[in-house]
């Protein structure tokens, strides 16, 4: 990360701030106050020094550690995203300057994201997207900064209006980035004027994950699942919630699943929608030829197979890539915006999207576009990617290997029909999950469906949670 | 090398031309280019084969579009290729330009190649390293380009001055090039002046693999091994050669196995320096991840245990296996792509420990690999945009790897120390039943011709002295 920290922290925000900080365990009205209310532009602003000569590189790293809060700081910053408007030229630059190689040898995607797909793209990208819209979506939010156990967290926290909503935070996975869930904020705070009632509200936090958008790299190794599972108990306790909700998919599944096996006091409940539910058997099935194991259902069957076929035919490719390698892989990927456009296109969860083909299409060329330039501006890719590097014992499939059966904390699962990896089986989640409150399979969506389907996503959620009550 | 080319320059034309003529296609500009430094004008005709790569945004479509493949069209033309300045000038920006990473959260190269050695080589590359010099070493050398099963395929094409010299045709790998080779065509053409006997002497052919350097650019799936072992027997055929032997190494030994398989006529013995030996029960234990199967011998264990870490190490293949076309990083940014291809394996292991040392070494009395050839290949990728052509070959292979693929030719094979296995004997005679030669290499690993050019040609020597 590039802190160029400039902490123009207007008066009020310095008390809200400082408020904050004194205030933990409690009831936090200058919190709810700055948080139901758009952030005012005179809020804290941190600049991204742009990342792109090897001569600024190190006036970037100087950046980074003037802008590091000492170990033990548990004070909570204002933040805004502003990223300089020589990054954002530069980013252009590399867009409009990229070398292309040949067009794939076959007429699908099977080789990767496809030419003539992808340089449309990169040239709106380059010409007519504008990251500063991108920004003022975020910015649109009250964000904050946080020092927890040596890394700075970057998060949402926005506070419903309604009393009794419950706390939620909310993860995020790769290749996304805070981007995916922002839709989710308004539905979630204010289900009101969305569709649901006053009950149905949410607090809700969504953090960075370490090394990915505005939160700072790791610098050590260690930061797998658990550990972040456990610093989002501290976020969550240091912005005064003693019981709270915790959502995730994708890593953040991973990230959920873990809070949910350490059980800090407070966690109410967990809610994933890519829960690890293959048992023992159908798991070990996956990489081996053959029927697979005996007595499987219709959907258990087609949970396997889908899987089998996933990775068989080179989808997870990339997986395995960033578990072995992250710096190998990155280096390109650092050095060039269309590289990394092209690497995140390969994940699963874009299987369908079609570049904006179709404008009704979530998320939209734009939004996805938002993700890959913070990522780009942020310089975030290879400490995004060692997250994987950072998991690589961890079977996100595997039940056993996630040890469901030793959860005690209320589990709800939404699956999501379209995401390419596979539906799980309720039977399944039930022998996985034996504190299994909520299953439910959504009509639409996919891998990213906070992004794709933010209306059923909440609904979804306030569906899970309310048996909570 | 340029000692490869010495000799009576008048001569070698009449033998290229008897060649030309011998398959009915004379080629007397192939042969003029190859007796001599082809003139300024030539050069640049056929630098222009390849397209001007500076532009990033004009090169929608790659530099075959500049080559058009023309089928049915068997002629031989010379080839030399000089990198514009402006490409030049173009790769040094990008290369200084380099937006990097952070460094890894690791003391070691387990997450890649470490930022300092990164940025490190990049700073060299950019400033002192000349291409220029590889060029010249490359253009010393005879070259041509023919267009076989529709591509046009570059090669380097060395005939030696002993009457008697053995045709060979060898294949490179990846993340390799012909310039793996070239260290081997003194020894292997000119014998007498390297420390071996007239009989010693090889004709050489060094042809660059479809998607790789000077070669064209498969537009359509199917260029795989099978493939290219027709292909090099069509361009040995059409040489002239109507006898001759085969070598490779890496994918180049897939390759040679193939062209075992296929068995073309003429085809005497293959050599092959990264042999498929591992037995049908042995291969189903690694895949599967299972323990070895029981019986094996302390030298097939040791090999067993090499192969286990080697199967530990192939996210690279697996990904340009699955998705080569995802990696437009490394078409786009110089340093990506040395990234990408200097990491081959962990550097705790081959193959990239050879490399990763050469990487320290800026001269070499006995020919071993240096940081400069490290970056000629590096720079030959770049400027022929090929790192994603080339990592095509991976999604076009669909076959086991180690295993013995049933090769009943004639085999030649040298094990070295340093390779992905140490292949035992007993499963290299099980793996190929017709084993003319096997030895153990005191040197050298996974890019032996590059790392120990002397021991290769002496080891290519001994294996093919059988056949004269």
């Amino acid at each position: 990360m590039m802190f160029e920290s400039r902490p123009r922290i207007g008066r009020r925000e310095l008390l809200a701030t400082t408020m904050l900080v004194g205030a933990i365990g409690a009831c936090l009205p200058a919190a709810a106050q700055a948080a139901t209310t758009p952030a005012p532009s005179i809020a804290a602003e941190t600049t991204v020094a742009p990342a792109s000569a090897e001569a600024t590189a190190a006036g970037a790293s100087a950046a980074i550690a003037a802008a590091a809060q000492p170990d033990g700081d548990t004070s909570i910053r204002p933040f805004r995203a502003h990223v300089s408007e020589e990054a954002v030229a530069d980013m252009r630059r590399r867009l409009r300057s990229t070398r292309w190689p040949d067009k794939e040898t076959v007429d699908d995607r099977s080789q990767g994201a496809q030419l003539a797909n992808l340089q449309p793209l990169v040239r709106y990208w380059a010409t007519g997207y504008d990251w500063r819209k991108g920004e003022a979506k975020l910015n649109a939010f009250a964000q904050f900064m946080t020092r927890i156990d040596g890394v700075d967290i970057h998060f949402f926290h926005v506070r419903s209006k309604h009393p009794d909503a419950r706390p939620m935070i909310i993860t995020h996975g790769w290749p996304g980035s805070v981007f995916e869930q922002i839709k989710l904020i308004e539905p979630l705070t204010d289900p009101t004027a969305h569709g649901g009632r006053a009950e149905d509200a949410f607090h809700v936090v969504i953090p960075s994950l370490p090394g990915y958008g505005f939160s700072s790299r790791p610098t050590e190794t260690g930061w797998g699942a658990e550990r972040i599972a456990r610093a989002w108990d501290v976020l969550m306790k240091r912005l005064g919630y003693g019981r709270y909700l915790a959502q995730g998919g994708d890593w953040g599944a991973a990230v959920v699943e873990a809070m949910a096996r350490q059980a800090p006091p407070g966690l109410l409940g967990i809610h994933t929608n890519l829960p690890a539910v293959f048992p023992p058997d159908a798991a070990a099935a996956i990489g081996s030829p053959g029927p697979g194991p005996a007595g499987l259902s219709d959907t258990e069957r087609a949970a396997l197979e889908d899987v089998r076929r996933f990775i068989g035919s080179g989808g997870w490719g990339y997986y395995q890539m960033m578990t072995a390698r992250p710096q190998a892989v990155g280096y390109g990927l650092t050095d060039s915006p269309t590289g990394l456009a092209a690497y995140m296109l390969v994940h699963g969860g874009f299987g369908k999207w079609n570049y904006g083909e179709d404008p009704n299409q979530t998320p939209t060329v734009d939004e996805v576009l938002d993700n890959f330039s913070l990522h780009w501006l942020t310089n975030t890719v290879v400490s995004g990617a060692r997250l994987y590097w950072e998991n690589r014992d961890q079977n996100l499939l595997s039940a056993e290997a996630q040890k469901t059966r030793e959860i005690k904390v209320p589990v709800a699962i939404t699956v999501f029909p379209e995401d390419d990896l596979f539906r799980a089986p309720e039977s399944w989640a039930r022998r996985a999950f034996p504190s299994l409150v909520y299953f439910n399979q959504a009509e639409r969506g996919g891998h990213f469906a906070a992004w794709e389907e933010p209306q059923i996503f909440a609904r979804e959620l306030r569906a899970a949670f309310n048996s909570l009550r | 090398m340029r000692s490869g080319v010495k000799g009576s320059a008048r001569r070698r034309w009449l033998a290229a031309s008897a060649l030309a003529g011998a398959v009915g296609i004379f080629a007397p500009a192939a042969a003029r280019a190859e007796t001599g430094s082809a003139p300024a004008g030539a050069a640049a005709a056929s630098a222009a084969q390849v397209a001007p790569l500076q532009a990033a945004a004009t090169q929608s479509v790659g530099p075959e579009a500049a080559r058009p493949e023309r089928s049915g069209d068997s002629s031989i033309r010379p080839f030399r290729f000089r990198a514009s300045d402006e490409a030049l000038a173009e790769m040094r920006r990008r290369i200084a330009a380099t937006q990097w990473p952070e460094k890894e959260t690791v003391a070691d190269s387990s997450q890649g190649v470490p930022l300092a050695t990164m940025r490190k080589l990049a700073r060299y590359w950019a400033t002192d390293y000349d291409w220029r010099k590889a060029e010249s070493k490359l253009n010393a050398l005879p070259q041509f380009v023919t267009n076989i099963d529709g591509l046009d395929i570059h090669f380097i094409h060395v005939r030696s001055k002993h009457p008697d010299a053995l045709p060979l045709v060898i294949s490179h790998g990846w993340p390799g090039s012909v310039l793996e080779q070239i260290k081997l065509v003194g020894p292997l053409t000119d014998p007498t002046a390297h420390g071996g006997r007239a009989d010693d002497a090889f004709h050489v052919v060094i042809p660059s693999m479809p998607g790789y350097g000077f070669s064209g650019k498969p537009a359509s799936p199917g260029w795989g091994p099978e493939r290219m072992a027709r292909a090099w027997a069509e361009l040995m055929n059409r040489l002239g050669y109507a006898r001759y032997v085969a070598q490779g190494g890496d994918w180049g030994a897939f390759v040679v196995d193939q062209m075992g398989l296929q068995a073309p006529a003429g085809l005497l013995a293959v050599h092959t320096n990264m042999p498929a030996t591992v037995p049908a029960d042995v291969d189903k234990a690694l895949l599967a991840g299972a323990p070895p199967p029981a019986g094996l011998s302390d030298e097939e264990k040791r090999a067993f245990d090499q192969l286990v870490r080697t199967f530990r190490q192939v996210d690279y293949a697996r990904l340009m296996g699955s998705r080569p076309q995802t990696l437009y990083g490394i078409a786009d940014s110089p340093v990506g792509l040395a990234a990408w291809l200097l990491d081959h394996n962990d550097a705790d292991g081959q193959p990239a420990a050879a490399v990763a040392s050469a990487l320290d070494r800026t001269s070499s009395a006995a020919g071993e690999l240096t940081r400069d050839e490290i970056l000629d290949n590096i720079t030959l990728y770049w400027l022929t945009n090929t790192g994603v052509s080339a990592s095509r070959l991976y999604w076009e292979y669909k076959g086991g790897f180690f295993n013995a693929k049933g090769v009943k030719t004639p085999v030649a094979v040298t094990v070295f120390p340093g390779e992905q296995y140490e292949a035992p004997r007993s499963w290299t005679e099980r793996a190929y039943p017709n084993l003319i030669y096997y030895s153990r290499a005191q040197k050298g690993g996974h890019f032996a011709a590059w790392e120990q050019p002397r021991i290769f040609a002496e080891e290519l020597r001994a294996a093919f002295r059988t056949l004269r």
